[in-house]
């Protein structure tokens, strides 16, 4: 497959997965709640598609798409999200909370950022190559303990490129009646590089992205990739107050799985549509008929 | 038997500090003014980053971000050590250790090896917010163990203090919050020489950690007429107290001091009373909800009828002045547990 193609598989597994989860969210096969990241599939491909293999990625509350782009198995995370001993904690987790081999997420604002820069510590003390990717929402630039992170994180020459997402929206509140000021600026103040793209397109984030991975690593010093994007889905399971009009233009405008797949031929999209849709068809199926909750 | 050397409590915290360094590559400390010469605001970590420059960090006034970072450092195979300065600052740290680092042992599945130290009591006129004794907040937490040293000898060069902090930093998988108290920094710790008026055992409660629970006796007295039960630096005032109660006023107590704090692991207390049949619990910080709260309710689940009177001791349920003569009656101290004890039998 090439490159475009293999994008366009990863960002539409992603929105897939969503889509087949909000779809079922109503029979009552999930318990709980969930967050979706629709609208923001080439952030976390574009980004994590530079990993190496001992690399660490801390994500948070909205990390399905995280999970996936790393390498996560659908089936596992069906399986959390029914809340199965399959699944990826056992259960445990639920949608926010995941641990598979070097991924990490937690559903508190901002605290995971203490956690990555701990980790980045280790891996600095240790001498490895390996770096950490944080990712945090416009909505975690409320909380103290990011910028006693950022200023650490700065002192201390820290390798992590920490990723804002910056989707407009906390919940319900908009970016402009949370966030005083300018936002790369927060970020500068504390002497971090900041890349900024305003892009929804994985053509246009996944090499800055990875320049920034490499500088990482090679040079052990933080970066800060700021994402301009939008959530072109709910908070949770239904609420948002935006207006339909005004959702409807984001999906025209900001839809990376529809920027992506108007690259392939319409014969090529339909076939990893089928071949994706199918794939994970079988893994909500696995998951489902695997052992019941514990 | 006399001890070549006298530690104090503070000595054998800073060489348990020293030990665990120099056996474990592994650990590394974490907090505010720790380095030398200074060596921390109350010198526990004193000469550590001399010794260990890589692996000593100190860090902005950030106490969130370092109990997090060291929860980070701790998933990733470290076996990290943070400084809070002040026991009144936990406040701080607490999103970090409830919503955090306590979870990630389960949720994650992993080893989550932290150590958390911190000095918590008054008496030292530092007032309202560098006085509190609030450990009360982090006892309950699942997934988090809650230690407290005794001023007591044990067996190893370390001293009891020391080894505790040892073996929690290099042979734990799982986080401690290491509750320590200004004033007990000062004390010596009690060698079997200092302690020939009593009988003293100690007993392992089961766990991973060695975090024993000491009985004290008068030797050769009566039967007892009560249980006291006090940890960290009320021990030392509740020792004090049963030696005068019992040369002075011929009142037999038993003393049992635990060391670790949560979970809650009372065997040995539940023995004593079920003796004494009445139980007194004695603690630095406030009544309500706390430390003495659980205990009495405990023993009161393992004994029921057993258990025939219960008190408790602590602060008042108001901040702590600054002034000496306001605070110390806030706190309390020898003469209360002698008052109270008096009152419990009847005398």
């Amino acid at each position: 497959m090439h490159k475009n193609a293999s994008m366009y598989e990863k960002l539409y597994t992603i929105r897939q997965f969503e889509i087949l989860l909000i779809e079922k969210f109503p029979t009552g096969i999930f318990p709980g709640t969930t967050h979706t990241s629709l609208g923001q599939e080439a952030n976390a491909v574009g980004v994590l598609s530079h990993l190496d293999a001992g690399d660490i990625v801390v994500s948070n509350h909205r990390g399905h798409g995280h999970f996936l782009a790393y390498g996560g198995d659908p089936r596992a995370l069906f399986a959390e999200l029914m809340g199965k001993p399959s699944g990826v904690c056992g259960g445990i987790g639920g949608s926010q909370h995941l641990h598979w081999r070097n991924f990490y997420s937690s559903g508190i604002q901002g605290g995971t950022l203490a956690m990555a820069s701990g980790m980045a510590l280790a891996e600095k003390e240790a001498g490895s190559q390996n770096i950490v990717v944080d990712f945090m929402g416009d909505g975690t630039l409320g909380e103290g303990i990011v910028y006693e992170c950022l200023n650490i994180i700065s002192l201390w020459g820290l390798p992590i490129l920490i990723v804002l997402e910056n989707n407009h929206i906390a919940q319900t509140t908009q970016v402009e009646k949370a966030v005083a000021g300018s936002i790369p600026e927060r970020f500068e103040a504390f002497g971090l590089p900041v890349e900024h793209i305003d892009s929804s397109d994985i053509l246009e984030i996944s090499p800055r992205a990875g320049r920034l991975m490499g500088e990482v690593r090679a040079q052990k010093e933080p970066r800060v990739l700021i994402i301009e994007t939008a959530r072109l889905g709910t908070h949770s399971k239904g609420d948002d107050t935006r207006t339909p009009q005004e959702i409807e233009l984001l999906w025209q405008a900001r839809d990376p799985v529809a920027i992506q797949g108007a690259r392939l031929l319409k014969e090529e999209r339909d076939r990893i549509n089928l071949q994706v849709e199918e794939k994970l068809q079988s893994a909500l199926k696995y998951a489902m008929e695997n052992e019941e909750a514990a | 038997m006399k001890s070549e050397k006298s530690l104090t409590v503070l000595d054998s915290l800073n060489l348990g500090l020293q030990r665990a360094f120099q056996d474990d590559m592994r650990a590394i400390l974490l907090g505010e003014d720790i380095l030398d010469p200074y060596g921390g605001a109350f010198k526990v970590t004193k000469g550590l980053s001399t010794q260990f420059p890589d692996r000593v960090l100190t860090t902005p006034i950030s106490e969130a971000a370092i109990a997090g970072i060291a929860g980070g450092l701790a998933l990733r195979g470290m076996h990290p050590v943070a400084e809070i300065m002040f026991g009144d600052f936990s406040t701080l740290i607490a999103d970090q250790v409830i919503n955090h680092i306590a979870k990630f042992s389960e949720v994650y599945q992993t080893d989550t090896p932290v150590v958390i130290r911190t000095p918590m009591g008054g008496r030292r006129g530092y007032g309202p917010t560098h006085s509190q004794t609030l450990e009360k907040l982090f006892l309950g937490i699942p997934g988090l163990t809650v230690l407290a040293p005794s001023h007591i000898l044990g067996e190893n060069e370390l001293g009891g203090p020391g080894k505790l902090l040892y073996d929690a930093i290099t042979d734990f998988s799982t986080p401690v919050f290491f509750v320590e108290n200004k004033l007990q920094y000062l004390l010596k710790l009690l060698t079997l020489a200092d302690l020939e008026e009593f009988d003293v055992r100690t007993y392992d409660i089961p766990g991973n950690l060695r975090s024993p629970i000491t009985h004290f006796a008068i030797q050769s007295a009566p039967k007892a007429s009560l249980t006291v039960t006090a940890y960290g630096y009320m021990a030392h005032l509740a020792l004090e107290a049963m030696h005068q109660l019992a040369y002075e006023h011929e009142i037999f107590c038993e003393l049992l001091v635990p060391t670790r704090l949560a979970p809650f692991e009372l065997e040995p207390l539940f023995d004593s009373v079920s003796r004494t049949s009445k139980l007194l619990a004695v603690e630095e910080g406030t009544l309500s909800m706390g430390w003495g709260a659980e205990v009495l309710a405990r023993t009161s689940e393992a004994l029921g009828a057993g258990l025939k009177m219960t008190s408790r001791l602590g602060a008042r349920e108001s901040v702590i002045p600054a002034a000496p003569d306001l605070e110390s009656g806030c706190l309390p101290g020898v003469k209360d547990i002698i008052t109270r004890v008096k009152e419990m039998v009847g005398k």
